[in-house]
């Protein structure tokens, strides 16, 4: 469904009053694929390059080199028109629910707002739309009655299901879910990961999920990639990581994930 | 269940403005600017219509009664033509009033449009932009308004352009610098990912999240303009006599002074309300909209 080829990402060098800061190599040579109907995830450190790769992946930002497929198609070749449908199929939950919501829209209007952007694929008219916003929030566990108030009277994790909410609201068929977790509590973590999970039997949906947690990565996912410094250092099953973990950096990863220790 | 969500939507407006009013409430200087503003509108809408000496407001004179002092017939006392100075201080108000807003109106406006183009464009449309409004910026908005003033002839029309045209660089200035910061919120992001066109992610995300600024601008300005037309008229720019304004009334009054403090002390005390009022109002409004003070 997705392919990641040999994409390469790198800022340029900045010549300032204070003399020249070299150039940031952020994504070096990333070869990654999603299958539909799987959760990759996506483990590294803060500054590994998780968070530009995503930008890539949404055509927020253009790799240097390297192409990105989906569904066979280059994402570069896409003209304006081709680009927005894409969108559609694509989206991203972003990682902090407090910014990621425009504080001066109501839920109504952040959940319709992709279904008028893409009402000539959608057809729904404003009616229709306003009902499927009300099935989008009931669907992410909040209802109808939420739908005229504002994002700052929500908490962290209901906002988080607003995003997901809009997220799915142009009915997509890859999700992007950048740290979707990592600014919750751990309580509402659970919760929300719960629902990504529910959400995706029973949409059939494909996810790609990038954390720095291990442990949400190995209660999510079936295949697990991490990278280091913009490399993918090594790839494979959930299980097999975990277990046998070949490079070295992926150990040393896994040894410094904190084990709860039940006593006994 | 549409029939739900409307009343919802509803509740949810009136409570967000509920909120806003208490918060404005916890404030008396902010409540005192709107009192004197709402006195200020009050007189700009029926100031002409309640003047006592209708007669005197259209220019009618009685020389017989020149510069008497405050009376019960005369609060005010009269001026160098006998008119009454309270008929004209009264009538006065809409000048002045209109002039200021029309002037912060047309200012905003035009500085919300260059300034959005900038910030959100970048680039070399940034750079031509705003270099330009610096450049607007360095001559002295009085001189540069005089000059205009001047080259298109004394009105009101010509003033409030001449001083409009000294006015937008200030909302340039910030309307840019609140959208580059804007152009990186997550939201902004998102809205993009989603799809949505430049168009929509400026009109739509971007300007919304910045009006709280520029509206607080605009009622600090307020006052400001006013002044700025009042010492128009007072150089003799401005509104031509017998139209009553402020400025130009304390223009004619100063050579009268100290004898006949009258003429002079309340036009200046008309404009010293109104541009007080403007400011403490702004700066009430700034508290209640700033949406650091929210969450």
């Amino acid at each position: 469904m997705l392919e990641i080829e040999n994409v390469s990402r790198t800022f340029p060098a900045r010549r300032g009053l204070f003399g020249s800061t070299g150039g940031v190599r952020a994504l070096n040579q990333v070869n990654l694929s999603v299958s539909k109907g799987e959760s990759l995830g996506l483990v590294g450190e803060s500054g590994s390059g998780k968070t530009t790769l995503t930008r890539q992946i949404l055509r927020l930002d253009t790799p240097t080199s390297g192409r990105i497929l989906f569904e066979g198609q280059d994402m570069a070749k896409l003209g304006p028109a081709a680009l927005r449908a894409l969108r559609a199929r694509v989206q991203i939950v972003f990682q902090d629910p407090y910014a990621s919501l425009n504080p001066r829209m109501s839920v109504h209007d952040i959940v319709t707002e992709p279904m008028l952007i893409h009402r000539g694929k959608l057809g729904l008219d404003r009616r229709q739309r306003t009902d499927r916003a009300a099935e989008l929030l009931e669907l992410v566990g909040l209802g109808p009655q939420h739908l005229y108030r504002h994002p700052h009277e929500f908490s962290g994790g209901q906002r988080q299901r607003i995003c997901i909410a809009r997220a799915l609201a142009p009915g997509p068929s890859l999700l992007l879910l950048d740290e979707p977790t990592s600014a919750l509590d751990v309580s509402v973590q659970a919760q929300v990961l719960n629902l990504l999970i529910d959400l995706q039997e029973r949409l059939g949906l494909t996810y790609f999920f990038i954390s720095h947690d291990l442990g949400v990565i190995r209660y999510i996912c079936d295949r697990v990639a991490i990278i280091f410094q913009g490399e993918i250092k090594e790839e494979g099953r959930t299980q097999q990581i975990f277990d046998a973990p070949k490079s070295e950096y992926a150990r040393s990863l896994l040894a410094a994930m904190p084990e709860v220790r039940v006593p006994d | 269940m549409i029939e739900r969500h409307l009343s919802n939507k509803r509740s949810a407006r009136a409570e967000a403005l509920r909120r806003a009013f208490y918060r404005f409430r916890q404030s008396r200087l902010s409540l005192i600017g709107a009192a004197m503003v709402a006195t200020v509108v009050f007189f700009t809408l029926f100031g002409a219509v309640l003047a006592p000496f209708p007669e005197h407001v259209d220019g009618g004179v009685d020389t017989s009664n020149r510069f008497s002092a405050p009376s019960l017939a005369h609060p005010f006392g009269t001026n160098e033509l006998g008119q009454d100075v309270l008929s004209l201080v009264m009538a006065g108000t809409p000048v002045s009033v209109s002039a200021g807003f029309a002037v912060v109106f047309i200012g905003s406006v035009l500085g919300v449009i260059v300034g959005a183009l900038a910030g959100f464009n970048g680039g070399w449309i940034d750079d031509v932009l705003m270099r330009f409004s610096d450049l607007m910026l360095t001559l002295p908005s009085l001189i540069l308004a005089m000059a205009v003033a001047a080259a298109l002839g004394p009105g009101f029309g010509n003033m409030i352009i001449a001083i409009a045209l000294a006015w937008w660089p200030g909302y340039a200035r910030l309307v840019r610098g609140e959208v580059l910061q804007a152009r990186e919120e997550v939201y902004v992001a998102a809205a993009r990912a989603i799809g949505a066109s430049p168009f929509r992610v400026l009109f739509r995300h971007i300007l919304p999240n910045i009006v709280s600024p520029v509206i607080v601008k605009m009622s600090l300005d307020m006052g400001f303009a006013i002044l700025t037309v009042a010492a128009l008229g007072f150089i003799g720019i401005g509104v031509r006599p017998p139209t009553p304004e402020w400025g130009t009334q304390l223009s004619i009054a100063r050579s009268y002074m100290p004898d006949f403090w009258w003429t002079a002390v309340f036009p200046g005390l008309a404009m010293f309300m109104a541009v007080f009022g403007f400011n403490l109002l702004g700066d009430g409004l700034r508290d209640v909209l700033d949406p650091r003070a929210r969450r």
